[in-house]
């Protein structure tokens, strides 16, 4: 049961996460604390015209929000802001069980997270703090 | 005696497995587990003489407001209140530190006035000051917390002064395990002219409470972590301070008469005891104090001193586990960090193994920015827990960092 929620992805994305750091005068900054634990996120995006060009994130959190946090900035590169807006809906929706976890994806190995309700906002912080700035 | 595999028996809840091993329930800070004899007394109340109280006069209002008034002796006794009319039941400590922030807070606090606190308040404790601060222009002041998790008494001495009309604290903390010197910030208040009041959370369910011996003038605490139901707490105050007191929440019971246009106010405790009560928690809570005082309050403090101690040694034999609090004269409680493990993925791995700890900030945000930590680790030790769920624990965690480790 244990490896189910521990995968190989998600320790991977958590020991080495892709674009962790920060990004000095992004276009986008946003901050948000996950009140349950105290963990911590801010995301940085530069976007060159329409398209979301660079993401980084900083914080501390658990492996579930570090490794989510590294697979988020890994899928919406390139994409314009509908498609990160959309993006960033779709996976809230896979977290509350009503749309699939994509096959072909890291954020597949996010899917046993569900089965842990506690975990979920784990899951969801770097992306709710990306849909905020986006608002 | 003290006879532990005795007592596991009253607690029905500890036949439980989780994931197919025996419950290890190590989150007694949060709340303790039940015993079947609180289970039945509320089952009793409401198959035999369920009715509202205070109000009827029939069989079942009779039987039901003696036996909710009998839990108000039985509550007063156990915290050795010279008299039952002190002790007023609310739905908690978060309720009871709420009344005295109203009731008393925005009557007597002004501008120039000071609340000193500590820097390991429970947000319980803290927050209701926030806002009466706010709505009086009084001060709080902040007791330093010291590296070995001991209050700052030398600073407590130069911080309350003429200025300070409260001084409330935490009788244990819920992350340090440590247990406050309450008595001689009690005479530092009362020097100074000012109240003292005792967050009792962790105090009552583990500790010989005698309210006149602390020399405080509030004491508040919570009936599901001193093995009563959830929704019932109480504060105890001196009948003095109460009758001078605002009221609270107002509605039925807590007055005297009613006019269109204005009212007056109901004796104490009813005065502060507005609405319907849980009346059936409260008997509950009767019985978990009558069951408490039948095992023995130092005895019950000895055992866990004993189970905290051993948690501490035993827990350090890992490496680079960084422990909160000091080494000895702890209470059941242990918080502490691995470098390589979350608490939250440690809570969960343990929790494969049917270890119930807990992770987070403890509703202590303030206290983590002491430490200089988002949250930690804490397993907490009741009365009922073992060596063995002690070494099951130590066991798992160890076997967490290794799985953690191993993707290094």
């Amino acid at each position: 049961m244990m490896r189910n929620l521990y995968t190989q992805v998600i320790m991977d994305h958590y020991r080495r996460p892709r674009n962790h750091g920060e990004i000095e005068g992004a276009d986008l900054h946003e901050h948000l604390l996950n009140p349950l634990c105290g963990d911590e996120v801010t995301i940085y995006a530069v976007f060159d015209g329409d398209t979301l060009a660079d993401v980084k994130f900083s914080g501390r959190g658990c492996s579930i929000s570090q490794a989510s946090a590294s697979m988020m900035t890994e899928r919406l590169i390139g994409k314009n802001r509908e498609e990160v807006g959309a993006e960033i809906s779709e996976f809230k929706n896979m977290m509350t069980g009503e749309r699939e976890f994509p096959e072909d994806d890291d954020l597949a190995a996010l899917k046993g997270v569900i089965q842990y309700p506690s975990r979920i906002r784990c899951a969801t912080l770097a992306w709710t703090a990306f849909q905020q700035g986006l608002e | 005696m003290y006879d532990v595999a005795e007592i596991r028996r009253e607690f029905p809840i500890l036949e439980r497995e989780v994931n197919g091993k025996p419950l290890v329930y190590l989150d007694n800070a949060a709340t303790s587990q039940k015993p079947r004899r609180v289970i039945e007394a509320l089952t009793e109340h409401y198959e035999r003489h369920n009715a509202n109280i205070k109000r009827g006069v029939h069989r079942l209002a009779e039987e039901s407001t003696a036996a909710y008034e009998e839990a108000r002796e039985k509550v007063a006794r156990f915290v050795s209140a010279p008299v039952a009319t002190g002790l007023i039941f609310t739905r908690g400590t978060t309720e009871s530190i709420n009344l005295v922030a109203h009731a008393w807070g925005r009557k007597y606090l002004g501008e120039g006035d000071e609340v000193v606190l500590t820097e390991s308040e429970h947000h319980s404790n803290l927050v209701p000051w926030q806002l009466a601060a706010q709505a009086t222009g009084a001060k709080l002041r902040f007791i330093p917390v010291l590296d070995d998790g001991t209050l700052d008494v030398e600073e407590a001495e130069r911080l309350i002064s003429r200025k300070t009309k409260l001084v409330a604290c935490i009788h244990a903390s819920n992350v340090l395990a440590t247990v406050n010197p309450v008595e001689r910030l009690a005479e530092l208040a009362h020097e100074n002219g000012a109240l003292m009041l005792v967050d009792g959370a962790q105090g009552a369910p583990h500790l010989p409470v005698d309210v006149q011996e602390l020399g405080c003038d509030f004491f508040v605490a919570s009936g599901h972590k001193m093995l009563g139901p959830t929704g019932v707490g109480f504060l105890w105050s001196k009948p003095d301070i109460l009758e001078a007191m605002n009221p609270f929440l107002g509605g039925g019971e807590m007055i005297r008469e009613v006019n269109l246009d204005h009212s007056t106010w109901n004796d104490i405790p009813h005065k502060f005891e507005a609405g319907t009560m849980n009346i059936a928690q409260a008997i509950g809570l009767g019985a978990a104090v009558d069951y408490l005082e039948h095992l023995g309050m130092d005895n019950v403090r000895e055992h866990e001193r004993r189970l905290g101690e051993y948690a501490y040694r035993r827990l350090s034999e890992i490496e680079e586990v960084t422990i909160y609090g000091p080494e000895i004269g702890r209470t059941g409680v242990l918080s502490f960090n691995l470098p390589e493990v979350h608490p939250h993925d440690l809570s969960q791995l343990l929790d494969e193994d049917g270890i119930a700890i807990r992770s987070g900030h403890h509703c202590c945000q303030p206290l983590m920015r002491r430490l200089g930590v988002a949250a930690t680790s804490r397993a907490s030790f009741y009365l009922y827990n073992t060596q063995e769920d002690v070494d099951a624990f130590v066991a798992a965690v160890t076997r967490a960092r290794e799985f953690f480790e191993a993707f290094a």
